[in-house]
């Protein structure tokens, strides 16, 4: 163990030390060799510098450019032309693994579930995110309140399920429910549920999970927006003798629309990729099957290169529009 | 100033479901938190929002045999004690069969079938005597109820990270935490600055192509990069699935947002002092090194965060590219089997996840500032 925590440090030390080498050396060489002082006349000089100073930008971004080439942009390509393979991606199939998602019930389930997850999770979290935002803005102790709804972005989502797990706990015959929702359902007079196998309804409760940790990234981006609302709009408002709601769907609301929309989309983007909190729940039984989970299970379990793959890539697809949205956008900014 | 008088009901209102929403985000993980301290026998027979108070315990209990017995003023007595342990238990009520466990209180005294007499105090000492020497040779069934007083332990954390390998695992996560956190940083922290203070072609295609790459799923690369790993283990005979695998495979997926991160700070930096220290005949390296770099550090902080946390809470990447095994399960994995394989130990579940998630927290509570700052920068003017 101690020899194991010795090779992570040192792990650290050498590529800190490496990059740094890399990037001193390089420096080095070309201030070297591309010195323009040996050189007389301006017009060489000016040439030899332009060269120099046109080389460096990619000493800089270099090795960027190079790891983001190999372990995303090329796996971009690659795993299109796999889906396109077979079990074993020595074959070329066509698009035979797409007609089989889409015609395998799994499949669509996993689609279903995705959607809903589009849905409701995005939505939810904002929400809430934006009422405890507003609610605690003026509140003496929203410091505490939010820092607590704050907390659960720290925690993993296989650490998050175990938390809810327990909460959906239940126990067969008549013995005393440990689990909160359980003894709620029981305190009331009902009789236990094994949730997490109630198919449908069961994926909601696998959503409140996503909720419970994203609520607090919405909360923090649109508290610092509300605060970012002209002060003299809401005394105007108030003078006018708006009451809260008004206040807060007519002026609050429209002035941070854009920082929703941000939010909402960053959400999205985590959605589409939800692995986690199916796998360590359900592992997709009971009808909560994923995208994510279900490309997992082709490949690891099935084994089988071509669908694991065309999996990927229809997650791949759903995040492209956001993508390109994303891209334009800053395109605009930098202009 | 303002001229609108609050209704106290509608200020009670907002208290009140500031109140309830605040509880329903943090009860879930103090019963998490309370459970995995509570003793194994409690956490399973009651709620963990019942463990101040005592529970009640049915067992059975079998008395000594009969070479226990003492003689005492021409007596036959047998005393023990019907607890292993004295907790503070008290006995609220009795029995010698299993089918009416209420039958005799406290203190009471009862007769048996051949005139001995048995008496058990709350405090479980069992006294039972008789006229003539005991002869028998298994020992007489007594069951009791006990209120067992809320009892607290740090046992399932002991055994959780001996025998349930979260120990392991921890050292584990670990490895692949650190090394994956501080590799990407010097590697972005360059190519942002060449970003936002470097002239040369192309460079907009760059950021354009870096904002593309913010939203790539990472389940994109796994196949192609497992292949790849692969090929070069076997070209090479080295083992595919190692610790400087997974390590260059998180700081690919840390590194559009490191260095789109980083380049919106570098750039909102004072163009002033650069361009002076460039007309001072300073290098860009030399602006890098001793001007960028160093006011840089609140940024360069809250990415060392952002991938701290994504790194040590990732669950797929290390399940691909490390896989299992003695060396190699984190502490995310290891949980996952064990919900797999104790999925009913909660005793074991809940110490075992509050050990996962016990690092995090502490970075992220004393941290929090840097991590808000590098949220909004990071969300708020891009994806």
């Amino acid at each position: 163990m101690a020899q194991q925590l010795l090779t992570g440090l040192f792990a650290i030390a050498l590529a800190i030390g490496l990059s740094a080498m890399f990037f001193i050396g390089c420096n080095y060489l070309l201030d070297r060799f591309l010195s323009s002082d040996s050189l007389s006349g301006d017009v060489a000089r000016q040439r030899r510098d332009n060269l120099r100073e046109g080389i460096r930008p990619w000493i800089f971004v270099g090795p960027a450019l190079f790891i983001l080439t190999v372990w995303l942009i090329y796996p971009v390509f690659a795993s299109f032309w796999y889906s396109l393979l077979d079990r074993t991606a020595s074959n070329f199939v066509g698009f035979s693994n797409y007609v089989w998602a889409f015609n395998d019930q799994n499949f669509l389930v996993a689609i279903r579930n995705n959607i809903l997850w589009l849905i409701f999770v995005p939505t939810l979290s904002t929400a809430f995110g934006l009422l405890i935002a507003y609610m605690t803005d003026r509140l003496w102790w929203g410091q505490v309140a939010r820092s607590l709804v704050f907390l659960p972005m720290a925690i993993s989502f296989v650490g998050a399920s175990v938390i809810w797990k327990f909460v959906y706990d239940f126990r067969a015959g008549g013995d005393e429910q440990i689990g909160l929702l359980n003894a709620i359902v029981v305190a009331l007079g009902g009789d236990p549920v094994p949730w997490i196998t109630v198919p449908f309804w069961n994926n909601f409760l696998l959503m409140i999970i996503l909720v419970w940790i994203q609520t607090g990234f919405a909360m923090v981006i649109l508290g610092a927006a509300i605060r970012g609302v002209p002060e003299d709009t809401l005394e105007a408002a108030h003078m006018e003798g708006a009451n809260e709601f008004t206040i807060f769907f007519k002026i609050v609301i429209p002035q941070i629309f854009g920082t929703i929309v941000v939010v909402w989309t960053t959400i999205t983007i985590l959605v589409l990729k939800i692995f986690d909190i199916v796998f360590a729940m359900t592992n997709g039984q009971w009808d909560t099957n994923v995208l994510a989970n279900l490309m997992y299970d082709q490949l690891f379990r099935a084994g089988h290169i071509g669908r694991g793959s065309a999996v990927a890539f229809v997650i791949m697809l759903a995040v492209t529009p956001i993508m390109i949205y994303n891209i334009r956008r800053a395109r605009k900014d930098e202009q | 100033m303002s001229s609108t008088r609050k209704q106290p009901l509608t200020v009670f209102g907002k208290h009140f479901t500031v109140f309830l929403l605040v509880a329903l985000w943090t009860l879930p993980t103090l019963g998490l938190l309370i459970s995995s301290v509570r003793d194994k026998d409690q956490l399973t027979e009651s709620g963990w929002w019942t463990s101040m108070s005592s529970t009640d315990l049915t067992d059975a209990y079998r008395t000594p045999e009969a070479q226990a017995q003492e003689s005492v003023d021409g007596q036959f007595v047998i005393t023990d004690s019907i607890f292993e342990q004295s907790q503070g238990q008290r006995v609220k009520s009795w029995s010698l069969s299993p089918r009416d466990l209420g039958a005799y209180g406290p203190g009471e005294t009862v007769t048996l079938d051949n005139g001995s007499e048995m008496t058990l105090q709350e405090d479980g000492t069992l006294r039972w005597t008789n006229s003539e020497a005991f002869e028998h040779s298994r020992g007489e069934r007594v069951f009791y109820t006990a209120a067992v007083p809320p009892r607290f332990t740090l046992d399932n954390y002991a055994e959780v990270l001996e025998a349930e390998g979260i120990g392991r695992a921890f050292i584990n996560t670990m490895t692949v935490t650190l090394p994956a956190t501080f590799i990407p940083i010097l590697i972005a922290a360059f190519a942002a600055y060449a970003l936002a203070w470097m002239k040369f072609p192309g460079r907009l295609w760059i950021l354009a192509l870096i904002v593309g790459l913010l939203v790539v799923p990472l389940q994109i690369s796994l196949i192609p990069v497992l292949r790849m790993y692969t090929n070069l283990g076997n070209t090479f005979g080295i083992e595919p699935k190692s610790y400087p695998g997974i390590w260059l495979a998180h700081t690919a997926f840390g590194l559009s947002l490191a260095v789109y991160l980083l380049r919106n700070y570098m750039s909102g930096l004072p163009k002033e002092v650069m361009e002076s220290a460039r007309m001072d005949g300073a290098s860009h390296f030399d602006v890098f090194r001793t001007i960028v770099l160093p006011l840089s550090v609140p940024a360069l902080a809250s990415f060392a965060i952002f991938q701290f946390l994504w790194v040590w809470n990732d669950l797929l990447v290390a399940l691909v590219f490390l896989g299992k095994g003695e060396g190699k399960t984190v502490m995310t994995a290891q949980l996952v089997e064990l919900l797999g394989s104790r999925g009913d130990n909660w005793e074991i579940l809940t110490a075992g996840a509050f050990i996962t998630i016990i690092v995090p927290l502490i970075v992220f509570i004393s941290m929090q500032r840097f991590f808000v700052r590098g949220m909004l920068a990071g969300s708020v003017k891009g994806g």
